[in-house]
């Protein structure tokens, strides 16, 4: 298993490297000087020339890059052009909002999709699967920024059980785990949650429907086992895919909410993207895209893991 | 989205020159695509989503001549007009503007911004993964690590990164979709290829003296093509989304220039006023999703591509 786990590990090196090259050259690829936010508009040339040297953006790309990296090796990610504070300290407190909506999504996203996918994958062609399957149809077609406006409308401007947008009540950057804080996070995680249930249920029908007519679950119930003791055997037989999905889909929310964390002006990191592009902030862009990336490259990695160690069937070699 | 998984999955089910249910010997055959046809049209949920998509694309084509009322031509005094209004039938925007006219003529924007970039993926996705898997070797070693690197973004992260530091616009949003498909169907054609390229048909070409150009051309494409356009027709939809949704953000069409995502966006603080109204653009870009998906999806099963 350790060897595993250091074989995947350099597999996954050139591809983080590769990461970081793209996001490195994401500013680079943006038009016009990428000191152009900050400079004056009737900068001398010898003020330009003197900031790109402070920048080190007179140096060649390659030498650029080397420096970045080390920064960023070390833990600095530049200063946002924005606010004059790191872009690491942004980024962070943004990562624990957007980690804690993205997590309440993937969970209630998994509970559906796998009560979803069980019933239709046990009761294939019934009404309910009909319902599961058109769930997950609706669940990747739906636009999600959309679906959170409706919710919106609905619960919010209509009915007003539930806030719009924000976190808290005091308008306050930090989510915490209380009633009030709790009437927040609602409406976006539902939201949030579609697109995972939808996946998840899908999934879980095909491999209930595959692992039902397998060989062994006649045998099992030849040999007069309960039904509840071959579903228990179903479950243990769908669980590391079911979970490898999940902890992706967890990745994907977290990187892809940008989108909905608009709609709700949920401080997290997509909040923070969008500031960073309409403020034209390439440190702070470059910067959560980064750290959004790794985390993303770090989980696929963690549920790789994870997967082959509850899978005994999936060669280590 | 879901692309790391159904790309590894999206895999050749048998000889697509010989569907299971071929008929019997001396009855001419339909040929595979005959079949695929035929089994397409007895799919009624298929086929309804295929209608939608013919009306959306005839009323995207037709709308500068059908709109009932000027997409452009605004009113302060008619602002956020309900539904059902006797002058604007599906009401009016936040500056007066008639909503059936610009949904409309936003079919235009919505759907060109949807569908190029994956046409496009797909010749470049397609070249490079059909490349990648009958080379082999070295070649695919590098285009198919290279390809990984953008794997490691969320789709929506990437296109959002991407579009961001390009700035805003029609073009650029293409641009950064097109870079979001690419490796997704350069995947799906490797794995595809990757499957075919030991097939004994490949060996007859080679033995009677095709070169690689042009075996690539006609037996691999002949064969890996199938899959690889069923694929891309799935991607439509989540390109649709993708594509309003840069729009809603800021980062895509330009005002006044009507496109959903964009109508969405502005039409948001119009939500006290005029729910209904507001949230119409969306269930626009919600029924073409949603209609490209189902087809996409009749288009695999009468292809029996296994899923």
């Amino acid at each position: 298993m350790f060897l595993y786990i250091l074989k995947r590990l350099v597999t996954v090196t050139p591809v983080a490297f590769g990461v970081s090259v793209v996001c490195f050259l994401l500013v680079h690829l943006a038009p016009g000087d990428p000191l152009s936010a900050v400079l004056p508009a009737d900068a001398t040339q010898a003020t330009i020339d003197e900031m790109r040297a402070a920048y080190g953006f007179d140096k060649p790309l390659p030498v650029q890059y080397a420096i970045w990296l080390w920064h960023v090796l070390h833990g600095d990610l530049g200063v946002s052009i924005a606010t004059g504070r790191p872009v690491a300290q942004e980024v962070g407190r943004a990562v624990v909002n957007s980690l804690i909506l993205a997590s309440v999504a993937t969970l209630i996203g998994f509970t559906f999709g796998v009560f979803f996918g069980f019933v239709a994958g046990y009761r294939r062609n019934s009404i309910l699967d009909r319902v599961a399957s058109a769930l997950s149809v609706f669940g990747v077609s739906v636009p999600h920024y959309w679906l959170g406006m409706v919710l919106v409308i609905v619960f919010s401007a209509t009915l007003g059980w539930l806030p719009p947008t924000g976190a808290g009540p005091d308008g306050s950057g930090n989510w915490r785990p209380d009633f009030e804080h709790l009437r927040y996070i609602i409406l976006p995680a539902i939201t949030m949650a579609v697109i995972p249930m939808g996946i998840i249920a899908r999934t879980v029908r095909a491999l209930v429907a595959d692992i039902l007519s397998q060989d062994f679950v006649e045998a099992l119930r030849a040999k007069g086992l309960s039904e509840w003791g071959v579903f228990k055997h179903v479950v243990r037989n769908a669980a590391p895919t079911a979970l490898a999905i999940m902890g992706l889909q967890l990745g994907y929310l977290l990187g892809g909410s940008i989108l909905i964390e608009t709609v709700f002006a949920w401080p997290g990191t997509g909040f923070l993207l969008n500031a960073a592009i309409f403020q034209r902030d390439l440190p702070l862009l470059q910067g959560s895209i980064l750290v959004l990336a790794m985390f993303f490259v770090a989980l696929n990695l963690v549920v790789d893991v994870m997967q082959t160690a509850l899978d005994p069937r999936i060669e280590r070699a | 989205m879901t692309a790391p998984l159904t790309a590894a999955s999206v895999a050749l089910d048998g000889n697509l020159a010989a569907p299971p249910d071929a008929p019997e010997a001396f009855v001419a055959s339909r040929g595979f695509w005959g079949h695929v046809g035929h089994r397409l049209v007895r799919d009624p949920v298929a086929m309804t989503a295929g209608a939608v998509i013919l009306i959306v694309v005839a009323i995207a084509v037709l709308s500068p001549w059908i709109t009932p009322m000027d997409p452009y031509k605004g009113s302060m005094l008619r602002r956020l007009k309900p539904v059902g209004d006797a002058t604007y039938w599906l009401g009016s925007d936040e500056l007066g503007r008639d909503m059936i006219s610009r949904l409309m003529l936003g079919s235009r924007l919505s759907l060109f911004m949807g569908v190029t970039p994956v046409l496009i993926a797909f010749v470049i996705g397609s070249s490079i993964g059909i490349l990648a898997g009958y080379v082999g070797g070295w070649t695919n070693t590098i285009l198919m690590r290279t390809i990984d690197v953008f794997f490691a973004f969320p789709s929506v992260l990437l296109a959002i990164a991407l579009s961001g530091a390009l700035g805003a616009g029609i073009f650029n949003s293409i641009v950064s979709l097109t870079c979001v498909f690419v490796p997704q169907i350069a995947r799906v054609a490797e794995s595809v290829t990757t499957g075919i390229r030991k097939r004994d048909y490949i060996d007859a070409a080679k033995l009677s003296g095709a070169s690689a150009l042009t075996i690539m051309r006609v037996q691999v494409l002949g064969n890996v093509v199938g899959p690889i356009f069923v694929y891309s027709t799935s991607l439509i939809s989540v390109s649709m989304i993708l594509a309003s949704g840069l729009s809603f953000l800021g980062l895509g069409v330009r005002p006044p220039e009507p496109e959903w995502g964009l109508m969405l966006n502005t039409l948001r603080t119009a939500i006290y006023v005029n729910p209904v109204v507001a949230a119409l653009p969306g269930l626009a870009i919600f029924i073409v999703s949603i209609s490209f998906n189902l087809f996409s999806d009749g288009l695999r099963n009468a292809m029996e591509i296994r899923q």
